[in-house]
Parts: structure tokens; C-alpha cells; sequence
């Protein structure tokens, strides 16, 4: 991947799943009864969205290669941005949300900056410059809701239904 | 003048609006992407793919899609699957169930689909647990699982689907891990392209009843060798191996089944008639 066609392809691709992935997490949290965390997906995902259109409007005129969901050759086997479902757990609070988060925005930033180091193509470099800001803006941004809540212990919170003991 | 592009379909296409009630971490979210994904691949209308299934956490999976599904009896999605599959060839059958429903309960529909080897795509989403029940040991648990409804563990040896699958006549047999949605897209893609019954086992940890299931992610790997076209061959790489290779593992190329020409072709309201009080 070096030019803007693919660039932009790449960087829609990883908004809208990541648009999906927040999206879900935020219906597993509605699912589950945690309006909090809920509306923290739901705000994530909403970003992303915006995101996504952004990039799609660039795409516009552009001659862009006509790629599938598995086409894409991420630098892992998913999409930076992508939180990974089995990291959630019906129990985890803001904290631990956050830090989900924070590591897709922080693998997002990463790629561009590493597109940035390696691409010939001006143009595309301007773009992956733009993308990379605005994932570091996230980071900032997650980092700055991160100071409104505390660590928690290790302790899991009490469960008030809890599934049947194993221990 | 040029006929119009055929519809390009996206993964979102085959999602429904009903929202999943499995447990946040479980493995069977991926895999829910991973079907969709693999339905985009294969660009088929979702009106033209029916995902039947039998009971348990996995097998809620229809509901959740946009495609024609049958939430049926338990262990019985196969044989729901085969009927289908015969009397409408032209869709796409996917059959999803879990380890339960596909190896206990549904264990002899399990061998005879093998056998009979119809073009469907059977996909098992393994958490080696009775989940939807609150955590009892299933046929593919580890017989030193310990929990409170199994002290000790079982000791009972588990049920090895790969190899029984071979031994059956599956013509297609893989395993993916649900944590890895895009490479387990790609193999329910060519499980479907692929003529005949073709098997997929997904190991999709049950995070709530089997947290220890969360190390599968470090442990899955890919397939050291290619798929073998010799069941035999196979059949001694799965018995051997760790449970955890990932891939294709055997491609082979029996003939699919195929209905009789005589089949009988029945008039719905004729048969409504049949039935009217």
C-alpha cells in the first residue's frame, strides 16, 4: 500500500469496523443494563462514523480499488482500530473500557505515523499525516476521560447474579 | 446496451436489528462477524442463504442475521439443514450449532450428514461448555475440567469432531479460532465454495463459564502443512496435534449428493387442502 487510493481504502475500512466493533460493544452494554458504558460505545462509535464520512467524500473522485473486508492486508490479523471482543466482560467498568480504547486509537495512530515513514507518494503522506493527527486527537481524548475514573482494584465488583460458581 | 452491475452486498447487509444476548467476551461475536463477512465474500443475497440451527448460546445465531433462518429443535439443525438443502439446492445452507447441540444431542445426525455428504456448510462453535445451562461439561471438554458441577473433572475422554468428521465422509474440514474473524471468514468461504458437506469447527471461548478459554488466543496457530486430499492422512495430523491448528485441513472430492430426478414436486395449496379441518 503505498498511494492515496489505497490509503483512503485502508483508512474507511478501518473506521467503519471500528464504527462496528464500538457499535457492538455499545449493544452489548444495552443488552447487559450498563448505560454507562453504553453511552461511552455509543459516543466511540459516532466518532468513528464521522470518521468514516470524512474519508468517504475524499474517496469521491478518486479512483479507489474496489476491495472486500477480507482483501484488506492489515499489519495483524485485524484492523488496527478494532477493539477485540474478547478482552469486554459483562463486569468491566469505565476504566477498563477506556483502556480498550485506548490501545485501537493508539494501533491506529501507529499505522499512519508507519505509512507516513514509508510512503514515496506526497499526497498520500499528507493524508496519512491528517489521519495520524486526528487518531493521536483520539488518544488525547481517551486519555483525558481516562482521569475521570479511577483504577479499579482487582477485585471484581460484587455480582449480584452471578453465574454458577466453578471454584 | 450493458446490463447493470450486480448488487455488491456488505457485510452489514446480513445483519439483522436484533441485538445478541450473549455474554460480552464471548467468541460467538466474532463469529457472527466472521459470517457476515463470508457473506459479503461470497456476494449472495441474503434472501438466498438459510442459516438453520438447534438450541444453546451459538444457535441463536439466525436471529441475528438477515438472512431466512430456522431456530429448531435441539441437536436437529442438520437434519433440518439436509431437507432444506435438498428441496431448495438453489439456496445457501449454513447449519450453526454448538458443541452440545452438534456433537451430544444432535451427535447421530452429526456422523449420517458426514456420510451423506449434501452440499451445506456445517459451522460448530466450540466453547468445550454447556453455556446457555450455567456451565456443565459437554462432549469436547478436557476430562480434568474442574468446576462445581463436575468435581474432578469427567474423566471421560472428549469427543474428537475432526476425526469423526473424516471418518464419517465430510468432505471439507477445518478449524478456525472466532478471535481471529477475518481468517475464519476466509475459511467459511471456501467451506461454502466447496462441493459437498463441509465442516468447520470455530473454537469460540465461553468467557463466563470457561475463563481459562481466554489463553486460547496465545495458543491457536496456523496449520504447519498444507490440507491433504487423504483422509487417512488427515485424520493422523488432527489425532496428533496440539487442538489448536488452525486452517484448512482436509480438501476432498467425493460427489456431492444429489436428490433423485423423481423427486416429487408438491403443490403447497394441494397439500393445505390435505390438512384443512
Amino acid at each position: 500500500m503505498s498511494r492515496v487510493g489505497e490509503l483512503l481504502a485502508y483508512a474507511h475500512q478501518m473506521e467503519l469496523e471500528a464504527q462496528e466493533r464500538y457499535g457492538m460493544l455499545a449493544d452489548q452494554m444495552q443488552v447487559h443494563n450498563n448505560p454507562e458504558l453504553e453511552k461511552l460505545f455509543r459516543d466511540l462509535a459516532r466518532i468513528e462514523g464521522l470518521h468514516a464520512a470524512d474519508i468517504a467524500k475524499e474517496m469521491k473522485d478518486r479512483k479507489i480499488p474496489d476491495l472486500t473486508a477480507l482483501d484488506f492486508e492489515w499489519p495483524d490479523a485485524e484492523s488496527p482500530e478494532a477493539v477485540d471482543f474478547g478482552d469486554v466482560h459483562y463486569q468491566m467498568v469505565p476504566w477498563q473500557a477506556l483502556q480498550l480504547a485506548l490501545r485501537a486509537e493508539q494501533k491506529a495512530q501507529a499505522f499512519f505515523e508507519h505509512f507516513v515513514a514509508t510512503t514515496g507518494d506526497a499526497e498520500a503522506r499528507r493524508f496519512a499525516e491528517e489521519f495520524a493527527g486526528e487518531e493521536e486527537e483520539h488518544v488525547a481524548l481517551v486519555l483525558k476521560e481516562l482521569r475521570k475514573y479511577p483504577a479499579p482494584s482487582d477485585t471484581p465488583a460484587d455480582d449480584l447474579d452471578p453465574p454458577v460458581g466453578q471454584d | 446496451m450493458a446490463s447493470p452491475e450486480p448488487p455488491r452486498f456488505k457485510p452489514a447487509d446480513y445483519k439483522s436489528a436484533t441485538k445478541p444476548v450473549w455474554c460480552p467476551g464471548c467468541g460467538d461475536f466474532h463469529v457472527l462477524m466472521s459470517v457476515t463477512r463470508a457473506l459479503a465474500e461470497l456476494n449472495v443475497a441474503p434472501e438466498q442463504v438459510a442459516v438453520i440451527s438447534g438450541i444453546g448460546c451459538s444457535s441463536r445465531i439466525p436471529a441475528y442475521t438477515s438472512c431466512y433462518g430456522f431456530h429448531g429443535v435441539h441437536g436437529r439443525s442438520l437434519a433440518l439443514g439436509a431437507g432444506l438443502k435438498v428441496a431448495r439446492p438453489d439456496l445457501t445452507v449454513l447449519v450453526m450449532s454448538g458443541d452440545g447441540d452438534g456433537f451430544s444431542i444432535g451427535g447421530n445426525h452429526f456422523l449420517h450428514a458426514c456420510r451423506r455428504n449434501i452440499d451445506m456448510t456445517y459451522i460448530v462453535m466450540d466453547n468445550r461448555v454447556y453455556g446457555m445451562t450455567k456451565g456443565q461439561p459437554s462432549p469436547t471438554t478436557e476430562p480434568d475440567w474442574d468446576s462445581a458441577l463436575s468435581p474432578g473433572g469427567t474423566g471421560l475422554r472428549p469427543f474428537h469432531p475432526l476425526v469423526i468428521a473424516l471418518a464419517s465422509g465430510a468432505n471439507f474440514v477445518a478449524r478456525a479460532f472466532s478471535g481471529l474473524p477475518n481468517e475464519t471468514a476466509a475459511i467459511m468461504v471456501e467451506a461454502v465454495r466447496h462441493p459437498g458437506f463441509s465442516f468447520v469447527e470455530i473454537l469460540s471461548p465461553c468467557v463466563t463459564f470457561r475463563p481459562d478459554e481466554h489463553d486460547w488466543k496465545g495458543l491457536v496457530h496456523a496449520a504447519p502443512v498444507a490440507a491433504t486430499d487423504d483422509p487417512a492422512r488427515a485424520a493422523r495430523r488432527i489425532m496428533t496435534d496440539d487442538g489448536f491448528n488452525l486452517g484448512v485441513l482436509y480438501r476432498g472430492d467425493r460427489r456431492p449428493y444429489e436428490a433423485p430426478a423423481s423427486s416429487a414436486i408438491v403443490d403447497v395449496e394441494a397439500l393445505d387442502r390435505e390438512f384443512e379441518l
